[in-house]
């Protein structure tokens, strides 16, 4: 059985359906990753699988719940995925370690002093122990979307949505946010990953899946999609990638 | 010109006047007080109400909408007349029998909670939205999301705004003389009508004068600070 199986997702914005009739299979401790140009339907189907947006058609299956019904408690979902955003999204008035503390200890009921001993581990782990009393805008961009990973993990989440977490960060950044997911993805993390890092993918990804105006139209192990790709849109995408110096 | 000094800057009318003026306007401080309370929290809460989603919330979206147009289109003398001549007309068992000051407050706080409201309301709305989604993406609630990241971030950006209308109310105490209360503005038209000099009304500005310079120095010191932090960001 899969942790997350979606079947037959569709999904319109008004005229503009952005997710046709895609089936995607993600195992446990699995890393799959999501890629494509922009505007292929990447976010939205992250967004699907915490139900941040809700299908038109379609079912899914997130740890042997079907999600789409209209019963699930979203909340009690969202406290098992994590999700981070290119755009960090950290909260402003907060100091980093509040990031990290807040939703254990309003949704999870954490104490407050078991949370910030577990967010001091965790700001340990990612390199950022003593940056745990400043604000998040003191921090570099790849400082702060360590945090945004961080304070996702503290909810102790079985699986991760990262959207293009390092898409808004300068070159010199990108390394240290990869790193980290790269850790991750060792621990057993099952992770959906969209993204433009190519070699990245290929290096941690146990399947890649090629996503063209909203459908899957191929998908595979890292070395098949990226040295061997079937379809002739898939090549195209590469070469496009190729040239702009991402592979 | 010996005349103007004399009916207006009488130094021993100031002085004569000065006690009487002062007891009234410690009612002015108490009316400013009671209604700035009763305004954070009642604004606080109806712009939450405004904001609320969904279809079910419509009654109660309108009724928010409805009360803020009706009270910032008011004049808040006639709101105090309406209240304070208004509802002990009505003969409500505790409504119609209450204090002159309590009606001024009532009035006061009707009309600034409908301003302060629309304040609150932009601070809402100027937290982006992706902050309500990274909160509830944490599984937080639409409360909590509310409570521990929408509001604080909004009321941080209402504060310039929201003291700028607090000087405008501490002014406005001033208008509910028309119902009676015996604050400073009272005060001083008595003294003023006995003795035939207008020096009574100069205190009484002079104390509003002096309230309000500190609070809108501290306002400006607000917003300079957030301009500097705002600069330091961009750059
Ligand atoms: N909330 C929304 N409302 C309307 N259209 C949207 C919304 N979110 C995404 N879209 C549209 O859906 C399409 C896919 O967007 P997205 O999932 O963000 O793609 P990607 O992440 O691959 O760039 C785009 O055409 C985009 O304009
Ligand atoms: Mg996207």
């Amino acid at each position: 059985m899969s942790f997350v199986s979606l079947r037959n997702v569709t999904k319109a914005f008004g005229d503009n359906v952005v997710l046709r009739d895609v089936d995607l299979q993600v195992d446990e401790h699995n890393v799959v990753c999501l890629i494509g140009a922009s505007g292929s339907g990447k976010s939205t189907l992250l967004r699907c699988l915490n139900l941040l947006e809700v299908v038109d058609r379609g079912e899914i299956e997130v740890d042997g719940q079907t999600i789409t019904n209209g019963q699930v408690d979203v909340n009690a979902l969202r406290r098992k995925i994590g999700i981070v955003f290119q755009a960090y999204n950290l909260f402003p008035h907060m100091t980093v370690i509040d990031n990290v503390t807040l939703a254990p200890t309003k949704v999870r009921r954490v104490s407050k002093a078991d949370a910030r001993d577990r967010a001091k581990d965790l700001l340990e782990r990612i390199g950022l122990a003593e940056k745990a009393d400043e604000f998040p805008d003191r921090l570099s961009g790849g400082q702060q979307q360590r945090v945004a990973i961080a304070r996702a993990l503290a909810m102790e989440p079985k699986l991760m949505l990262l959207d293009e977490i390092t898409s808004a960060l300068d070159p010199q950044l990108v390394a240290e946010v990869l790193t980290l997911v790269r850790e991750l993805a060792e621990t057993g993390m099952t992770m959906i990953i969209a993204t433009h890092e190519m070699s990245f993918a290929r290096e941690v990804a146990n399947k890649v899946c090629f996503l063209d105006e909203g459908v899957i139209s191929e998908e595979g192990p890292p070395e098949q999609i990226f040295s061997a790709p079937q379809q002739p849109r898939t090549r195209e995408f590469l070469a496009r990638v190729l040239a702009a110096g991402r592979l | 010109m010996h005349e103007v000094l004399q009916k207006f800057f009488s130094p021993h009318a100031f002085r004569v006047s000065l006690p009487d003026v002062w007891t009234g306007f410690q009612l002015n401080l108490k009316l400013m007080v009671i209604a700035e309370v009763l305004v954070l929290v009642l604004a606080l809460a109806i712009a939450v109400v405004r904001g609320l989603p969904g279809r079910g919330a419509t009654p109660l979206r309108a009724l928010a909408i409805v009360y803020t147009d009706v009270f910032r289109g008011t004049p808040l003398i006639l709101v105090a007349f309406l209240v304070g001549f208004g509802l002990p007309g009505l003969n409500i068992k505790g409504l119609s029998t209450l204090s002159n000051f309590t009606y001024g407050v009532i009035a006061l706080t009707l009309v600034y909670t409908a301003y302060v409201t629309e304040v609150y309301r932009a601070g809402i709305e100027s937290v982006h939205p992706s902050q309500r989604m990274a909160a509830r993406s944490l599984g937080l609630s639409y409360w909590q999301a509310m409570r521990y990241v929408v509001i604080p971030q909004a009321v941080r950006r209402v504060i310039p705004p929201l003291l700028n209308d607090f000087v405008g109310l501490q002014k406005d105490t001033a208008l509910v003389t028309v119902i009676g209360v015996a604050e400073s503005v009272q005060q001083a038209q008595q003294f003023s009508q006995n003795n035939f000099n207008f020096t009574s009304y100069v205190v009484a500005a002079v104390f509003f004068i002096l309230l309000t310079i500190p609070l809108a120095r501290f306002t400006d010191h607000l917003i300079r600070i957030r301009e500097r932090r705002e600069r330091a960001q961009l750059t």
